[in-house]
């Protein structure tokens, strides 16, 4: 890697305790080690129950660190504080995947968009400026900040849920499946405005989703996971186009293209690879 | 299972210990004014003193609780301190009574409640409406209202049944019947349509399940979907709704058997409150709570097999 | 803690009732709670009944120049009218000065019963709901033993240690009521503490303190006003129960003494029962009617102005002759449109003159975005729409008869629902929530072939063990005697098709059957309905949003938007040369072939995504 590291992960083990009152911990991630470069998106893939999701939730402090280290701008943060916390989400923000649920229907954009500002102190005319620059750089119209997330359909929330990332000018954006509840049209219009996020600011981010046509087409580099382990990662373009690992392999195989010729070799193709493997 | 009944037991016998610790303690705060109130204001302090210690109210409170858990668990519940009836003969005489009069509301309540509750939630319309504003009525109406109400309206003006029980330990059916019917439709009146609105509630939550809409795409009968399926999945929370309901009578039938008269426990309890005839109160809260505990563990061991996930594992 | 991916599009489909209205257009009238509580009647009457007796409680000393405790008993149960407005009780009291002065009692009583409730409740459901661990579990605990004690016995056995204080009853009242609010609360702060919002709020670095005070107080907000109303209400109930009993302070006024009293000579003068318990159930009934009024007032659920269309079940069902030359077509639409009545009146059209037929052997693919109508020009072709649902214009004919005739403007069941299973199958989006957890897979997949096809219950299981086999189900035998919880969700989901195909369907409406699977389970599930499709020769209308979908699956496609049908087409000529300007939207949008890292769409920064 040319740039400098943002981001590594090194030997994640992250255990969720069981259900019953004795019951063996239950391990979602074994070892997983990742690297950001600055101004750099990791794609992470992986089907449901692969632990993709988990990584992201265990870098931003969400979920519970067992093993290993994760270290952000060269300060381990595997164990932070909430207090290192509020320090740390200057540089290290979210966009959920559901921006029905993560936008609180009852306070109004404005106020949405304010609230990370004011933990760091930035109040009064200077958050509301804050606001307003933020609305325009997510394409939003400014009397937004008086409405509340009901008031807007999936698309413009997902862009609100940006914008809130943005206020801090962080580093590195977790991106949590941020287009997957989205329609096609939609997911093509904030797939676009988070490219143009990174070209002008140059951010970073964790790219988590299940569909590895989106990840082919944000990421410099993926990581694929499967079962709570990373198979294979490399250079976008290798790991989405030629991939090596046989899982990676099925996945792209498995995804369908919109043209029924090619579709139909592809699908013979995923049938072969299939057999091949059972052999 | 299995487990699951013996660890509901397990907490149900909690429940009762905690419980009769916590009323005996709260009774015996109040144990140094009992003998006085027996003998009446003329008593010597002599006298009093002498009956405190028959009582043996002059010993600490946890010796006396000592004595009373070490008696409970051989079922000897004190004596009354007026009559010298044992509590456990006291309540064995009036339980029957009380019991018939509860069980048979809350089978009333259960078909009806269920009946209205499932027409409601499928014809919708005005059977609907009909529920919902009875429900708001007999909610803001207090059980006695409607007690006094049915005796004036079908006693008095009406004299369609007798105001006053006339039952006594050698009764025959006939006499319970008629004495217990104008009680158990106030109490059945007063409980039905708030269960029939929650149980509509809970029949309209499963009736828009994604699965109804497959079964019927398969071309299973509404009939089938209704009473196999729906009323199936609907049933915990009816339950819920009806063992709440069962609680609230046993609150209810001490107001409405102060009402009509009937010598059951609810009468007990009152006369033993008013008087301070403290073991007998401690007899009837363990008496209601063991009855709880019981209807608890019917609800849940229904409910358990109506789950495949508990019923399997 | 597992990935959440690929959840299922908010679509028509999965909430056909919510579909209609909200969520699809930019703006929705804001009114306040408490407007729309003084507009309603309800809400109106018991604002006017509570403000009423609150009126009364402070102006007590006003309203009448008796004293509520002056006794004569030279003046003993007279009727209304004279120096006494509404006449004496038993020992010569005032029935009017009792009645005002006994409001303050009943009020005061409901007051303290509320805040003790709401004191205990509240916080111990705020912590035991955000923090759980052992606190919860105690919670939990005392709240079960305190909602399996009667109140009422509970409180005899109070009146017994400390004798007749309504304040002191009130107060364990309060504590007996807690476990309302407490569940209330821990509830609302559970489902609170899993929203993303809250864990945004995290990774900003908000505190606990100020995660709870302004992310989760303001949702339990209104269901606690809505549970005050309907303890204050209890809460008179009870007290005035007690004070019915006689086992309250005999020296206050109140209206359950009151009611005791009027019962205790009702052969004598029964018209004295009647204020008193008219003002008991007044007061109750005011709350209880807050409470309902509030409830609908937040969850905004206005009745639907427009009656439901009447079951048709029972009607008999006219034969009209399909159009000449028509016949043949498997299933024809014609001109199809469906609207939903709308809380503040009128109509909202969702399916908008819709033309369409498919053959046999035929698989058509519906395509769309959220909201374009697709789902719900499936739902009506099976006559499954909501009950609220209203066909506005247009046929539907199946297999040469009408299903669905000019001018009717529901679906006549009688017709459609013989064809259901037997004719026509169904295949749902989401697997899990379509099977009955209660019944095994095996009885929900066999019952139909009993009563649909006819088959002995042996029969059937053959046949359904046969079919789990052929939809590539690895041990049908234990598929068939499992329960829906104890199989993944792409072994439900061909469950459900084996479903759909049980009968021998001649029609298959399968909508969005793999949205909700992952892509591996996807192309799977995919290779079994084609295999069947091409050995049953039966016809496949798909319902969905996904391309590569269409492309894998379909001969003919229909493009929808907004309700209305765009373009329809060979599958060939819509994915290479698409005609309308949404569909070249809709396929600009593919990322499959884009260059990496490049802008999709010309207009992206308008910011005008639906």
């Amino acid at each position: 890697m040319t740039t400098d590291t943002l981001l590594t992960v090194d030997d994640l083990v992250v255990e969720y305790p069981g259900k019953a009152m004795f019951a063996k911990p239950f391990r979602v991630l074994h070892g997983v080690s990742i690297e950001i470069g600055a101004g750099q998106t990791l794609g992470l893939v992986g089907e449901s129950g692969s632990g993709k999701t988990t990584l992201g939730r265990a870098v931003l402090g969400l979920a519970p660190v067992t093993q290993g280290t994760i270290t952000f701008d060269g300060q381990d943060i595997s164990h932070a504080s909430r207090k290192d916390r509020r320090a740390l989400s200057r540089h290290l923000q979210v966009v959920f995947q559901d921006p029905y649920t993560s936008l609180n229907p009852s306070l109004t954009v404005g106020d949405i968009l304010a609230e990370p500002l004011g933990i760091q102190g930035i109040t009064g005319t200077e958050a509301r400026a804050r606001v307003k620059e933020l609305l325009d750089r997510v394409h939003l119209p400014q009397d937004a900040m008086s409405r509340v997330p009901r008031e807007f359909s999936g698309g413009q929330r997902q862009r609100v849920a940006i914008a809130r990332a943005l206020a801090l000018r962080p580093k590195l954006i977790v991106c949590d499946e941020p287009v997957s509840a989205l329609d096609l049209s939609t997911q093509a219009r904030v797939l676009d405005l988070l490219l143009e996020i990174q070209q002008t600011t140059g951010v970073s981010y964790l790219f988590v989703s299940h569909d590895l046509d989106v990840v082919r087409h944000v990421s410099h580099r993926v990581a694929v996971m499967y079962q709570g382990e990373i198979v294979e990662q490399g250079e976008a373009r290798h790991v989405t186009e030629k991939p090596d690992h046989p899982y990676t392999q099925r996945l792209l195989l498995a995804s369908p293209v919109p043209d029924p010729d090619r579709q139909a070799a592809k699908r013979e193709a995923r049938r072969a690879h299939a057999a091949a493997q059972a052999a | 299972m299995l487990t699951m009944i013996l660890r509901r037991l397990a907490s149900g016998v909690a429940v009762l210990i905690v419980v009769a610790v916590l009323t005996f303690v709260l009774l015996n705060l109040s144990a140094g004014n009992v003998a006085r109130n027996i003998l009446g204001d003329q008593a010597t302090p002599d006298a009093v003193a002498a009956k405190n210690a028959e009582l043996g109210l002059d010993q600490p409170v946890l010796t006396r609780l000592g004595d009373w858990l070490s008696g409970a668990v051989h079922l000897d519940f004190g004596k009354s301190f007026f009559t010298n009836e044992p509590v456990f003969t006291a309540i064995g005489s009036r339980l029957p009574v009380t019991l018939a009069m509860v069980i048979a509301s809350i089978l009333l309540i259960a078909v009806f409640a269920t009946l209205l509750g499932m027409l409601a939630a499928v014809r919708r319309g005005w059977v609907d409406s009909a529920v919902q504003v009875l429900a708001i009525v007999g909610n803001s109406i207090p059980g006695f209202v409607i007690g006094v109400l049915l005796v004036w309206l079908l006693a008095i003006t009406w004299q369609v049944f007798n105001a006053v029980s006339n039952i006594s330990p050698g009764s025959g059916v006939q006499t319970w019947v008629g004495s217990l019917t104008l009680p158990v439709i106030a109490l059945v009146i007063n409980g039905l349509a708030s269960a029939a609105q929650q149980i509509r509630s809970a029949f309209i939550r499963q009736l828009d399940q994604d699965y109804v809409r497959t079964l019927r795409s398969r071309g299973i009968s509404e009939r089938e979907i209704l009473f196999k399926h729906v009323l199936r999945s609907a049933a915990p929370a009816g339950l819920t709704v009806l063992s709440l309901q069962f609680i609230g009578l046993l609150g209810g039938v001490v107001i409405i058997e102060s009402i009509f008269a009937i010598p059951g426990m609810g009468r007990l309890a009152v006369d033993a409150t008013t008087k301070g005839d403290l073991p007998i109160v401690m007899g009837v809260v363990i008496y209601t709570v063991v009855v709880v505990i019981v209807v608890n563990l019917i609800v849940d061991i229904i409910n358990g097999w109506l789950n495949p996930k508990v019923r399997v594992s | 803690m597992t990935d959440s991916t690929s959840s299922p599009r908010v679509d028509g489909g999965t909430a056909p009732a919510a579909a209609a209205p909200s969520g699809q257009s930019g703006h929705v009238l804001r009114s306040s709670p408490l407007r729309r509580l003084l507009k309603s009647p309800t809400g109106l009457i018991a604002l006017v009944i509570l403000a009423g007796v609150v009126l009364m409680a402070l102006l007590a000393p006003l309203l009448t120049s008796q004293d509520p405790n002056h006794a004569d008993l030279t003046a003993v149960l007279l009727p209304p009218g004279g120096d006494h407005l509404l006449g004496t009780d038993s020992a010569g009291r005032d029935i009017w000065a009792r009645l005002v002065f006994g409001s303050r009692l009943t009020l005061a009583a409901a007051a303290v019963a509320a805040v003790v409730a709401i004191a205990i409740g509240l916080p111990s459901g705020l912590v035991a709901g955000y923090y759980g661990g052992i606190f919860d579990g105690v919670a939990n605990w005392s709240t079960n033993v305190l909602m399996s004690l009667p109140a009422i016995i509970v409180l005899l056995a109070v009146r017994a240690a400390v004798g007749p204080s309504v304040w002191i009853s009130m107060v364990i009242f309060g504590v007996l009521l807690s476990p309302g609010y407490y569940r209330l609360t821990r509830t609302a702060v559970q489902s609170v503490r899993n929203e993303l919002y809250v864990d945004a709020a995290r990774v900003s670095g908000l505190s606990d303190g100020r995660i709870i005070s302004r992310h989760v107080l303001s949702v339990v907000r209104a269901p606690i006003i809505i549970q005050t109303a309907i303890v204050a209400g209890l809460s008179i109930t009870v007290a005035s129960s007690l004070d019915f009993l006689g086992l309250g302070d005999p020296t206050v006024p109140t209206w359950g003494v009151m009611v005791s009293d009027g019962f205790k000579n009702i052969y004598r003068q029964p018209i004295s029962l009647l204020w008193s318990s008219l003002a008991i159930t007044l007061v109750i009934g005011g709350f209880v009617l807050l409470g309902n009024a509030l409830r609908d007032s937040l969850e905004d659920l206005e009745k639907t102005k427009e009656k439901r269309a009447k079951p048709a079940g029972g009607r008999r069902a006219r034969p009209v002759a399909v159009e000449v030359g028509t016949e043949h077509h498997l299933l024809k639409v014609t001109d199809l449109q469906v609207a939903y009545p709308q809380p503040r009146g009128g109509r909202k059209v969702v399916v908008d003159g819709v033309s369409f037929h498919v053959d046999r052997d035929e698989v058509v693919g519906i395509v769309g975005e959220s909201g374009s109508g697709k789902s719900q020009t499936a739902f009506s072709i099976l006559g499954l729409l909501p009950d609220n649902a209203i066909l506005t214009r247009g046929a539907i004919q199946f297999d040469g008869a009408y299903t669905v005739a000019p001018g009717e403007d529901h679906v006549t069941q009688s017709r459609l629902a013989p064809l259901r299973g037997k004719r026509i199958g169904y295949i749902p989006q989401e697997p899990m929530s379509n099977l009955d957890p209660a019944f095994t897979i095996g009885a929900q997949l066999s019952r139909p072939m009993v009563t649909v096809m006819g088959l002995s219950k042996k029969a059937a299981k053959q046949r359904a063990l046969q079919l789990l086999a052929s939809v590539g189900i690895p041990d049908p035998n234990r598929t068939y005697h499992a329960y829906p919880h104890e199989v993944s969700g792409g072994m439900a989901q061909r469950v459900l098709i084996a479903g759909a195909i049980s009968c021998e369907p001649d029609l298959i409406i399968a909508d969005e059957p793999t949205t909700a699977l992952d892509v591996t389970v996807q192309a799977e599930v995919l290779d079994v309905m084609r295999e069947l499709q091409q050995r049953l020769k039966i016809g496949i209308i798909i319902v969905t949003h996904n391309f590569g979908v269409v492309a894998d699956m379909c001969d003919r496609v229909l493009v929808m938007q907004d309700g209305s049908l765009v373009e329809t087409g060979a599958v060939r000529q819509i994915l290479h040369a698409p005609q309308h300007p949404y569909t070249r939207m809709l396929l600009s949008s593919m990322l499959e072939g884009k260059t990496p890292m490049t802008h999709l769409l010309a207009d992206s920064t308008a910011g005008s995504d639906r």
